[in-house]
C-alpha cells in the first residue's frame, strides 16, 4: 500500500512515545472533541461525569499546539493562525473550570466593562439583561466550535463519499451525482438554509443537516476532480491489479494520498461553517436562546442596546468570531503555502 | 462554440426543472399545507378544527388534487408572472417581488460599480510580482477582509460610523423615501468581503500568468515593463475574474438576507428572511425560485463569458 506523498502536511516522525504524527494526532482529536460534543450536546445524559469530563482536553490542547508550532514552524502565517484557533479551542475546554459568572444568570444590566458592581468585576461589561459579557463570549465559543465542526466533518464524510464514487466509479453514477450537485449548488445558500430550516424547523441537528446539504457538494467536486487525476497513477493499477475491492480502494488508497488540498479545503470550509452558523443564529434560525452564542449576543444587542455607550456588547462578540474565522483562513493559507513548497 | 452554449442551456434548463419540482414538492408536503391552513385562519382557528373540516378546506383550496396536477398548474402560473399572495403583506407576491428585487438591485449595482475597478486593480498589482512587499500588504489584507463575516463587519461599520462618530444613519429602513446615506453602510458591509475575494481571484490568475514562457519572452526581447503588464499579461489574467465576477450575483443574494435584515433595509433578502420567519409560504416558494434563476442565469453567462473570452476553449 502506498501512502508516500510527497507535498504531506504531517511529517511522519514519531512524536508521542513511538507513535506518528498523524497517529497522535487523532488520539488528540479523540481526546478534544468527543468530550467536547458529549458536554454539550448531551449535557443531561452525561450525570456527574460531565464536571471533570473536559480536564483531560486542557493538556491535550497544549501538546496539539505545541505539535503544530514545531510543524509549522517555517510559515508565520499558519503560526498566527494556530494561535488564534487553539486560543478559542483553549477557551471552549477550560471554560467549565475557569472562574466565570455563569453566563445566562443577570447580574447587574448595562455594567460598564472593567466596573465594579456588587463586588463583582465585570471585566467586559454586562449585557442589558445584566448578564456578564465575557462569561457569555468564552461559553459561547464553545457551542460555535461544536456544531461547526460536527457540522463540517458530516458535510466531509458525506462531500467525500460522493466525489469518491463519482470520480473512481464514473458512468451513471458520476453523471447522477454531478447532476443532484450541480442542482444543489444553484440555490444561494443562504437561501437554501432558510429553505431547510423553515422546513426542518430549527435546532442544531437541522443546522448540521443543513451545512451538510448546501457544502457536500462543492466538497464532492473537490474530492472528484482529485481522484480523476488519482485512478490513472500507478498505484491504483497496481492495486486494481491485486484484486482489490473498489471501496478498499477508494478509501484506503485514494483518499489518504489526495488528503493534502483536502486539509486546506477543510480549514477554510470550517471558517464558513462558523460563519453560517453564527449568521444563522444571528437570523434566530439557528441555535436557540438562552445559551451563549456570539450570533445571540449580537442579535439581542443590535436590537437592545444600539448606542455609543453601549457598542461594547455589539462589538466583543463580533471580534470574537472574526478572529476564530481568521484563525482558521490563515492556517489554510499557511499549510498550503508550506505545501506548495516542498 | 454554439454547441457548448446549447449545451449549457439545456443543463440549466434541467436544473431549473429539478428545482421547480423540488420546491413545489416542499411546499407541498402536510406541514407546508397546515401553515398556510394557520395563516389564512388563524392558529386558533385552525386548532379548533376537525380533521374532516381541515380536509374540507383542503378540498375547497383545490390542495388535495393530485401532486402532478397541481404541479402543472403551479408552473403555468408561474410562467404568467401569477405568484401568489402574500398573507403577511396582503398583495399580490408578483409586484411585492419586483419592488423588492429593485431595491436589491441598487444595493447590487453600487457593490460591483465600486468593487470590479478596486478588487481588478489591486489583485493585478499585487499578482504582477509574486512575493514583493506590496502582493504580501494586499494579500494579508485579503486574507483579513474576506475572514471578517459581514455579520462582524456590519456591527463594527454601525458601531464606527454611525454611533461613535455619527456621519451617516444606523438603519436603512429609508421610512422617508430613498436616502442616499442609508445606502452607505450596506453597501461597505457587501464590499469589505467582496473585494477581498474577488482580489484573491485576481492575484492569482495573474501571478499565473506571470509565470508562463509568453511573459519571460516578452520581457527577455527588451519591451517596456509597462507594455509587457496591460498588452500581454492582462488580456490572460483577466478572463478567470471576469467570469467571476458573474457568478457574484449568486453569492450577493445569499449575503444580502443578512445585511438587509441587520440594516433593515426593505430588500429581497429581507422579504424572504420576514417571510420565513412568519410562515408566508408562497412568498418563501416565489423567493427562492426567482433567487435560483438569477443563479442560474449569471452561472450561464459566466460560462458564456469564458468561452468568448478565451480562444483556448472556444476552438476545441
Amino acid at each position: 500500500m502506498s501512502t508516500i506523498q510527497p507535498n504531506s502536511v504531517w511529517p511522519s516522525r514519531p512524536t508521542l512515545g513511538g507513535l506518528s504524527a498523524f497517529q497522535s494526532l487523532i488520539l488528540l482529536i479523540v481526546l478534544i472533541y468527543l468530550p467536547l460534543v458529549a458536554y454539550v450536546m448531551f449535557a443531561n445524559q452525561l450525570g456527574s461525569a460531565r464536571s471533570y469530563m473536559l480536564l483531560p482536553a486542557i493538556p491535550a490542547v497544549v501538546i496539539l499546539y505545541a505539535m503544530s508550532l514545531r510543524n509549522w514552524r517555517e510559515s508565520p502565517i499558519a503560526l498566527i493562525g494556530a494561535t488564534l484557533v487553539f486560543f478559542w479551542l483553549m477557551m471552549a475546554v477550560a471554560a467549565p473550570y475557569l472562574p466565570l459568572l455563569d453566563p445566562n444568570k443577570p447580574f447587574a444590566p448595562y455594567a460598564a466593562p472593567g466596573s465594579i458592581k456588587n463586588g463583582v468585576t465585570f471585566l467586559l461589561g454586562a449585557d442589558m439583561r445584566g448578564r456578564d459579557v465575557l462569561s457569555r463570549t468564552i461559553w459561547g465559543c464553545q457551542r460555535v466550535l461544536v456544531w461547526g465542526i460536527t457540522a463540517t466533518s458530516i458535510a466531509y464524510i458525506v462531500g467525500a463519499a460522493f466525489g469518491l464514487i463519482a470520480g473512481y466509479l464514473g458512468g451513471w453514477w458520476d453523471e447522477i451525482v454531478s447532476f443532484v450537485s450541480n442542482v444543489l449548488m444553484s440555490f444561494p445558500v443562504m437561501v437554501l438554509f432558510i429553505l431547510i430550516l423553515n422546513y426542518l424547523g430549527q435546532s442544531g441537528f437541522n443546522i448540521v443537516v443543513a451545512v451538510t446539504i448546501s457544502s457536500a457538494p462543492a466538497i464532492m467536486r473537490i474530492v472528484r476532480g482529485l481522484t480523476l487525476d488519482a485512478k490513472t497513477r500507478d498505484y491504483i493499477h497496481a492495486a486494481q491489479t491485486r484484486g482489490e475491492h473498489p471501496v478498499w480502494i477508494m478509501i484506503v488508497e485514494i483518499l489518504p494520498n489526495v488528503r493534502g488540498p483536502l486539509i486546506v479545503d477543510a480549514c477554510l470550509r470550517l471558517g464558513y461553517t462558523t460563519v453560517a452558523i453564527t449568521t444563522l443564529t444571528f437570523l434566530g434560525l439557528g441555535l436557540q436562546p438562552p445559551d451563549p452564542d456570539w450570533g445571540l449576543m449580537i442579535k439581542e444587542a443590535s436590537s437592545a442596546a444600539l448606542v455609543w455607550k453601549f457598542s461594547y456588547m455589539l462589538i466583543i462578540p463580533a471580534i470574537a468570531v472574526s478572529t476564530l474565522i481568521l484563525g482558521f483562513n490563515l492556517m489554510a493559507d499557511g499549510i498550503r503555502e508550506m505545501s506548495l513548497k516542498d | 462554440m454554439l454547441k457548448l452554449i446549447a449545451r449549457r442551456l439545456a443543463q440549466m434548463l434541467l436544473i431549473m426543472m429539478t428545482v421547480t419540482l423540488i420546491l413545489f414538492a416542499i411546499f407541498d408536503s402536510d406541514q407546508f399545507k397546515r401553515r398556510l391552513a394557520v395563516s389564512e385562519l388563524g392558529g386558533f382557528g385552525v386548532s379548533m378544527l376537525s380533521e374532516a373540516d381541515y380536509q374540507g378546506w383542503l378540498e375547497r383550496k383545490g390542495l388535495n388534487k393530485p401532486f402532478f396536477e397541481r404541479y402543472v398548474e403551479w408552473i403555468g402560473n408561474v410562467s404568467r408572472g401569477n405568484l401568489g399572495r402574500s398573507v403577511e403583506k396582503n398583495a399580490d407576491v408578483s409586484t411585492l417581488l419586483g419592488e423588492r428585487l429593485r431595491n436589491s438591485a441598487i444595493l447590487a449595482l453600487a457593490v460591483l460599480a465600486i468593487m470590479i475597478p478596486l478588487s481588478l486593480a489591486l489583485g493585478v498589482l499585487a499578482g504582477m510580482e509574486e512575493g514583493s512587499l506590496l502582493d504580501r500588504v494586499i494579500s494579508f489584507g485579503a486574507v483579513v477582509s474576506t475572514s471578517v463575516p459581514q455579520i462582524a463587519t456590519a456591527v463594527l461599520l454601525t458601531v464606527t460610523l454611525a454611533l461613535g462618530l455619527r456621519w451617516i444613519p444606523a438603519k436603512s429602513a429609508m421610512i422617508d423615501g430613498f436616502d442616499f446615506r442609508q445606502l452607505i453602510l450596506p453597501v461597505l458591509t457587501l464590499l469589505i468581503y467582496d473585494i477581498g475575494y474577488v482580489v484573491r481571484m485576481t492575484r492569482a490568475s495573474m501571478a499565473e500568468v506571470m509565470t508562463s514562457h509568453y511573459i519571460r519572452t516578452a520581457v527577455l526581447k527588451g519591451l517596456p515593463y509597462r507594455r509587457v503588464i496591460l498588452r500581454h499579461a492582462l488580456r490572460n489574467a483577466l478572463i478567470v475574474p471576469f467570469t467571476l465576477i458573474f457568478l457574484q450575483l449568486n453569492w450577493l443574494l445569499s449575503e444580502v438576507v443578512v445585511v438587509e435584515v441587520f440594516f433593515q433595509y426593505n430588500g429581497f433578502g429581507r422579504m424572504l428572511y420576514d417571510a420565513a420567519i412568519f410562515g408566508d409560504v408562497e412568498v418563501v416558494q416565489a423567493a427562492t425560485l426567482v433567487a435560483v434563476g438569477v443563479a442560474v442565469v449569471s452561472q450561464l453567462l459566466s460560462d458564456i463569458g469564458y468561452v468568448l473570452l478565451n480562444p483556448r476553449v472556444r476552438f476545441v
